[in-house]
């Protein structure tokens, strides 16, 4: 209908004239405030979050004499930091993995030989669409606790399950990442390499991937910023990470009022290392939209 | 074809450098070259010419093995490019070939793009390819453009660097896709003029080309193709003076 009456001129009228499709621009993820604006939010935030614990705070004191919110929270940072640190060295670990395997099968999903690719394709979809939980519980059942190799005994904590769980789907998702980027590249330089007598493995390393690298960095690091957020999902296989010591200080602790906020701090945690990564994912993906 | 249109091993330069005999090229269902034959002698300058979709870019890329084709024969100095025991990297170092769109490596620079392949590919000194390298490209006048990304450079000084890139493998043969049909007019002329040097050097060149007053003058020979067989072909001044077959007028009088 919208058509047709754009298309109706009412007499006298200059022609309508054809003019070019404009696409909408791209809506970025942020919501449309500028710079300043964002300060001044993320500022009421954060005062509106100081308050509420102060009051919190000036409440329990008021009541019995018992240890307050903030100094409850402050007498748990170092156990809980430390469990934050082994997120993140599990997120590292996961991610790494997952990324060096992830290049690997994504490259055999763009073998020549249809085999090879139909299975790569097919690991590929199988972890890319599991839940990371099930995963991860396969994992912990799967893995003996401790592999003997040539009458020594190597222990295989569960941490380590865990890494490897959380690396099954980071492998899947770089290897769609690196099947999708590969294919991108235009066919005329695959062509232009093989004229000039280069091998299919150097077309791959020399030319192809290190286009494929700007391409492949805003949603490697997208995946790497879920991942982190993701890895409390460790804490239901007992390793001593940020979530499992959480809940060990509620317990013993043993106060309700502590829960709320106990929480929110580790929100915070999560907050404050993901974010940055997610802001630097966007300045990249503007600068590489600019670039090309 | 007589025995001696396929020879094996010892290939002198006074026999075809290039030699097409009963080419066959299917694309599924579609037949794009339906019995191609030729033969291009060594120093010789050769433009195929053609309406769109008559398998011109095909056969250039059957020449160096790009493409594999049906049936029928190829031979480049001799070497049978059909074989399946085919050495493709002596092939390709024998033959190189320029696109229409460029296809430079954008990631590297005008230099890389030239020394990469002699350096990884024919594993040559470094030292000697970067001498090698800046005489090229002094030779395709871009001095000063050594380390401009391909992003950098206008379409003809693309097109510039990738014939340098091409000559850095000392080729035998150059294959030449329609390389000026996706340039502006203005630069049209400048990568021409590279070409034209080459020919007078005595590169034996194959030309796709829809340049007809650069084919008429730089051709030894013209051939017409049209629906994957060739139509017509002659020097260019009995060419385009004695076009006796009416697909050929048509389209000459179509481009002219």
């Amino acid at each position: 209908m919208s058509v047709r009456s754009s298309i109706m001129v009412p007499r006298g009228a200059p022609l309508p004239v054809l003019l070019p499709l404009r696409r909408p621009a791209p809506r970025s993820l942020t919501l449309p405030l500028d710079a300043a604006w964002q300060r001044r939010a993320t500022l009421v935030v954060l005062v509106l979050l100081a308050s509420w614990l102060l009051c919190a705070e000036a409440l329990a004191q008021a009541g019995v004499a018992r240890p307050g919110i903030v100094a409850l929270l402050w007498k748990w940072t170092p156990v809980i930091f430390s469990g934050f640190l082994f997120n993140i060295l599990i997120s590292v670990l996961s991610m790494a993995i997952g990324t060096v395997a992830g290049v690997a099968l994504g490259l055999l999903q763009v073998s020549l030989v249809r085999p090879v690719r139909r299975s790569a394709w097919v690991v590929t979809q199988f972890f890319r669409n599991a839940p990371w939980l099930v995963i991860l519980f396969y994992c912990i059942l799967l893995i003996p606790f401790e592999f003997t190799i040539l009458g020594a005994t190597v222990p295989f904590p569960a941490w380590i399950k865990a890494v490897i769980g959380l690396s099954l789907p980071v492998m899947a998702y770089v290897s769609e990442f690196v099947r999708g980027a590969v294919s991108s590249i235009p066919s005329g330089q695959w062509e232009a390499a093989e004229s000039l007598a280069f091998s299919r493995l150097q077309t791959m390393t020399m030319i192809i991937l290190p286009q494929c690298v700007k391409r492949l960095l805003p949603p490697w690091m997208n995946l790497y910023a879920i991942l982190t957020m993701a890895t409390p999902l460790v804490s239901i296989v007992g390793v001593q990470e940020a979530m499992t010591l959480t809940r060990a200080a509620l317990s013993s602790e043993g106060r309700f009022d502590l829960l709320i906020p106990m929480y929110l701090y580790i929100l915070v945690w999560f907050f404050l290392y993901c974010y940055p990564i997610s802001r630097y994912t966007v300045r990249l993906e503007q600068r590489h939209g600019r670039a090309s | 074809m007589t025995p001696s249109a396929r020879p094996t091993a010892a290939w002198t330069p006074d026999q075809p450098i290039v030699s097409v005999s009963d080419v066959h090229k299917s694309f599924g269902d579609v037949e794009v070259l339906k019995g191609i034959g030729f033969e291009v002698a060594k120093g010789e300058v050769i433009c195929i010419i053609g309406p769109s979709g008559s398998g011109k870019s095909t056969l250039l890329r059957c020449i160096n093995a790009l493409v594999p084709i049906n049936s029928g024969s190829i031979t480049v100095e001799g070497q049978e490019v059909n074989d399946p025991r085919l050495d493709k990297l002596a092939l390709r170092r024998k033959v190189g070939m320029v696109f229409q769109q460029y296809n430079l490596f954008p990631h590297r620079t005008a230099l890389a793009n030239i020394m990469m392949a002699p350096v990884h590919v024919l594993k040559q000194d470094r030292a000697e390819v970067l001498v090698r390298a800046r005489e090229l490209m002094r030779k395709v006048r871009l001095e000063g453009k050594e380390d401009s990304y391909p992003g950098e450079l206008s379409g003809g000084q693309q097109q510039r660097v990738a014939i340098a890139r091409s000559l850095a493998m000392n080729p035998d043969v150059m294959l030449f896709d329609e390389v000026t049909a996706a340039l502006d007019p203005e630069t049209v002329k400048e990568v021409l003029v590279t070409i034209r040097e080459l020919a007078e050097e005595g590169m034996t060149c194959m030309l796709v080309t829809h340049e007809m007053g650069f084919a008429r003058e730089l051709a030894d020979h013209i051939y017409f193709t049209d629906r994957g067989v060739i139509v017509e072909h002659g020097p260019p001044e009995t060419f385009f003076k004695q076009a006796s077959d009416p697909r050929t007028r048509e389209f000459l009088s179509q481009i002219l």
